[in-house]
Parts: structure tokens; sequence; C-alpha cells
């Protein structure tokens, strides 16, 4: 039974890594067209470095999900701390509403933007695309935080305000540095849903500000391309770099 | 105490202000838009018909509703049968290994989907490794045709998909008190009987998240089925992308949209009553 539990769990692990590690190796496969070994070389690498539209493309989606990532991390923490800290109406509207917009299509979430963008006449492009990214991140950075502020004793809070603190004094010195960690797994997490999204970027942007994602989605329905294996092995490596880095840093947290 | 006042209503004010602008503005167009026509010169003509909803149940769309539906579910089926199992043989590892075991499904879990259905394309190509395995084991003469068919979209999505299966079935047992088969065991239930009855029960909230956020995007994921299945394979969200963008006819891509929404609320209902279930049962 145990060998058997061994077996199907590296099956599992098999199926998932197989293909990415079959990418990565044909990255350095030293042939155009054919699938067979040809030697290694790194000429992939040196020629996607070289395209300079799509390292724009790279650095559009680097700007964008840095600004993404903290639009929304500020937003969804002052919802989050609305929500617990205050009695308000509408208040739990807003947590049902924040709850179904996580779990929402990201095809629903994209034309219902493309079709307010259109509403209001803005050309689509870099403002709409940063919107579209903060809407997609702040329901999950909200609902991150509002699960750690859950964990706390009030007590702290209406001693703060017993001494004497005003309301914008207890967010700063007290919760604040309480939630920090939750803000900043929400930033992370942002961070990556930006990078990765391509389906609210598809309806979002325009022609003048292409980001990473829709760039490989065209040379992708191109078919397979070497670029594209050293594009994709750069990307795999940047991910597993980012989680293995957030996970020491959360366990070093607890 | 003004400015006090002054930062609580500021705050307030912004995000109920925002999430009307953000995210009940925009629903509410696109369910009036359902409800629209086109004309030439715009997109949407304010209307209140039900005509786009009858056309979505006219037979090309309806078998387009349908098909991506079944496509969806066989998927959502071989995520879960496969996750379960995997989900709780994570759950009962030792402390230092499941801590790895759980960082090898949280990164493909991270990994840009994109990447992860091109890496996908290298394996089902007429050149590629799965061609190549079978050819030199001698079991096929010639290459497969894999990629374009609605199985290489299935396969496509389950790999995508699978982590998001196994995370929260993992939270879910992980979480499970293990008293509880015990006690079963002990009251003399069969190992099956112990699981359907307590194990599966006791998991539901897992099971049905799991299931929301494999069948949901894999209704929605047009690329995937860009990718893998060609013209040929199509998902309501090719569908609604289509028009969108190329057919230009936003009522129907709208009424489309809407129901997958309702779609997505029934699950959230079923989602909802098995976790107030689970509370109560508790409590």
């Amino acid at each position: 039974m145990r060998t058997l539990r061994a077996v199907y769990a590296c099956l599992v692990y098999l199926f998932l890594y197989l293909p990415l590690a079959v990418m990565v190796i044909y990255s350095f496969n030293d042939s155009r067209f054919s699938m067979a070994w040809k030697g290694f070389t790194l000429d992939w690498y040196a020629k996607l470095f070289g395209n300079t539209s799509l390292m724009q493309a790279a650095l559009h989606s680097l700007v964008i999900a840095v600004l993404a990532a903290t639009c929304s991390s500020i937003l969804g923490t002052l919802i989050a701390m609305a929500l617990h800290r205050w009695r308000f109406p509408s208040r739990k509207v807003i947590r049902t509403s924040l709850f179904v917009m996580m779990m929402s299509p990201d095809i629903v979430i994209g034309i219902s933007l493309l079709v307010l963008f259109m509403a209001l006449s803005l050309p689509l492009g870099f403002w709409t695309l940063l919107m579209a990214h903060v809407t997609l991140c702040v329901p999950f950075v909200a609902i991150t935080v509002f699960g750690r502020l859950h964990g706390f004793d009030p007590h702290v809070v209406e001693a703060a305000r017993d001494l004497g603190a005003g309301e914008y004094e207890v967010f700063r010195h007290v919760v604040l540095p309480m939630i920090f960690p939750a803000v900043l797994a929400g930033w992370f997490l942002s961070f990556t849903l930006s990078v990765d999204d391509v389906i609210i970027s598809f309806f979002t942007t325009g022609p003048t500000f292409e980001v990473l994602p829709l760039r490989i989605y065209s040379m992708v329905r191109l078919g397979l391309k070497p670029e594209v294996n050293a594009l994709c092995a750069i990307m795999i490596l940047i991910t597993v770099v980012a989680v293995t880095l957030s996970q020491r840093f959360l366990k070093e947290k607890q | 105490m003004s400015s006090d006042g002054f930062f609580k209503r500021a705050v307030i004010i912004g995000a109920v202000g925002w999430m009307t602008v953000f995210a009940f503005v925009p629903n509410i167009l696109v369910f009036l838009a359902s409800f629209g026509t086109t004309s030439t010169e715009n997109f949407i003509e304010p209307a209140a018909t039900l005509r786009n909803y009858a056309r979505l149940m006219d037979r090309t769309h309806l078998d387009i509703l349908l098909g991506s539906l079944r496509l969806s579910g066989l998927v959502t089926a071989i995520c879960l049968l496969t996750a379960y199992p995997f989900a709780s043989i994570l759950a009962r590892a030792r402390k230092p290994v499941r801590n790895i075991l759980l960082l090898l499904v949280v990164i493909p879990f991270w990994t840009n989907s994109l990447v992860r259905t091109y890496a996908m394309t290298a394996m089902l190509n007429s050149s590629g490794i799965v061609n190549n395995v079978l050819m030199s084991l001698g079991l096929i003469d010639a290459p497969l045709a894999m990629m374009y068919t609605p199985g290489a979209v299935v396969l496509g999505l389950t790999y995508t998909l699978l982590p998001f299966m196994i995370l929260p079935l993992y939270a879910a047992l992980e979480r499970l008190d293990r008293r509880y088969l015990e006690a079963a065991r002990d009251l003399g239930a069969s190992p099956w009987r112990a699981f359907w009855r307590v194990v599966v029960p006791l998991t539901m909230p897992g099971i049905v998240s799991g299931c929301m956020l494999v069948f949901l995007p894999a209704i929605g994921m047009f690329y995937v089925s860009d990718v893998l299945g060609g013209a040929k394979a199509m998902l309501l969200g090719n569908f609604i992308r289509d028009q969108f963008l190329t057919t230009r006819d936003w009522p129907l891509g709208a009424a489309a949209s809407v129901t997958l929404t309702a779609l997505m609320g029934l699950m959230l209902l079923l989602y909802w009553k098995s976790a107030a279930r689970l509370g109560r049962e508790a409590s």
C-alpha cells in the first residue's frame, strides 16, 4: 500500500513536470525545425534578448505588475480594514461581492471591463490595463488581509482608542504593523496574478501597450518555436525562484 | 475628532465607490447589454428583448454551450479523481517531506498557464515526445494525430488546472480530524463506508471549491482551446471572445457571459450550503 501510494504520487508529479522539463531541454537544442537533439546551444536565449519589441513587452508586463500589485495592496488593505472595523450599509454586499469577484471566470471580468471602458469611451492601453489588473487583484488582497485581521485580539485596537489614538493612528501604528505580512503576501499574489494574466489583458489593452503574455500568445498560436521555448524556460525559472523565496519568507514569519 | 471621522469616511466612501465603479457597474452593463440589439453605428443599442437568450438556445449555439459544459465537466471529473487520492497522500506525508511535496505542487500552480499549455504542444506534436516514445517502442508505425483534437484540449485543461484542484482538497484533507475516521472504524464501519460517510462529507467544501476552480476556468480559457484544439474544439470562452472581438455581436456575447455568471452563482450557492452544513453539524 505504501509503495502504491508513492508510485501514484510520482506519476502525478511526472505528469506535472515532464512537459515543462522537455520544453526547458529543447530550449537548448541546436535545431530550429526538428525535435531531435542536435547539440547544445544558447542561441535562442541570445536571440530572445536581442528582440527589442519582445523585451519591451516584458518591461511593460513588469511595470504593470508592480503598479497593479502596489495599488491593489493599498486598496485591498483599506477595504479589508473598513469591513473589519466599521459597520456601514452595504458592508455585507461588499464582502460577498469580493468573494464572488475572486471566483469569477477571467473572461467574465474581462468583457465586463471592456464594456465599461467602451461605455466611458476610454482608449484601450496602459491605463485601462492597469485598472483591469487592479480589479483582478483587489479581491485577493482584501480577502487575505481580512482573514489576518479576523485572527486578532480586538482589545489591542480598543486599548489604542482609549489611549486617545484616532482612527488613522490606530490604522497606521496598530493595525498595519500587525497585518503587514498579509499585505506583503497580497502584494506578491497580485504581482503573480498580473504577470500571468492572459484573458483579462486580451480584452483590456490595445496595440499601443503590448504585454508579455499576449505576445507569447500570438507567438504560440503560430506553433512551436525554439525562441518561445527559451522564453518559457526563463518564465519557469522566475516562477520557481519567486515561489521558493516566498515560501521561505512566509515560514520565517511564522 | 473631525480628522478621525474624515479618515473613516474617506476609506468607506473609497471602498464602496471603487466596488461600485469596477465591480457592480460593469456587470450591470453586461447584464443590460444582454437584452440589447446591435446596429451599424453602435455595438449595443438599448432594448428590452429576450432575443439574445433565445438565440443562445438555437441549435448551433446550444451545441457549443452544451459541448463546452460537457468538456469542462469531464475535465473537472478527471481532476477530482486524480487529485483526491493525491491530496490525501500529501496530507498524510510527514512534515519536512510534506513541505517539499507541497512546494512542488505550488510551482506549477503559479507557472503561467499559457506557458504550461504551450509545453503540452511539445508533448503532443506529431514529432513530439509522446509520438517519439510510442514509435521507438514499436507500438505505432506512424505518428498519432493528437494535436487539434478535443482530447488534446481536455488533456491541456487538465494539465493546467490540476493544481487548482489539488490545493483546496489538500487544505480540506489536512484539516480533517482523523479521530472521526477512527471512531467510525471502531463503530464497525468498513473503510469504504467510513470514507463515503465521514471523509467525503467533512471535505465537501474543499471538493466544491476545487470543482469550482476547475470547472469555471475550463469554460473560459479560450487560449488552451486555440493552442491545442485548433479551430475545431470550441469552448464557451472562445464563443464569447469571438462575439466581442470578431463577429462584433456584443449582445449575444453578453447573454453568453450572463449565462456563465449564473452558472457560477449556482456553484457558489452549492459551496455556501455545503460549508454552512458543515458548520451547523460541527456546533
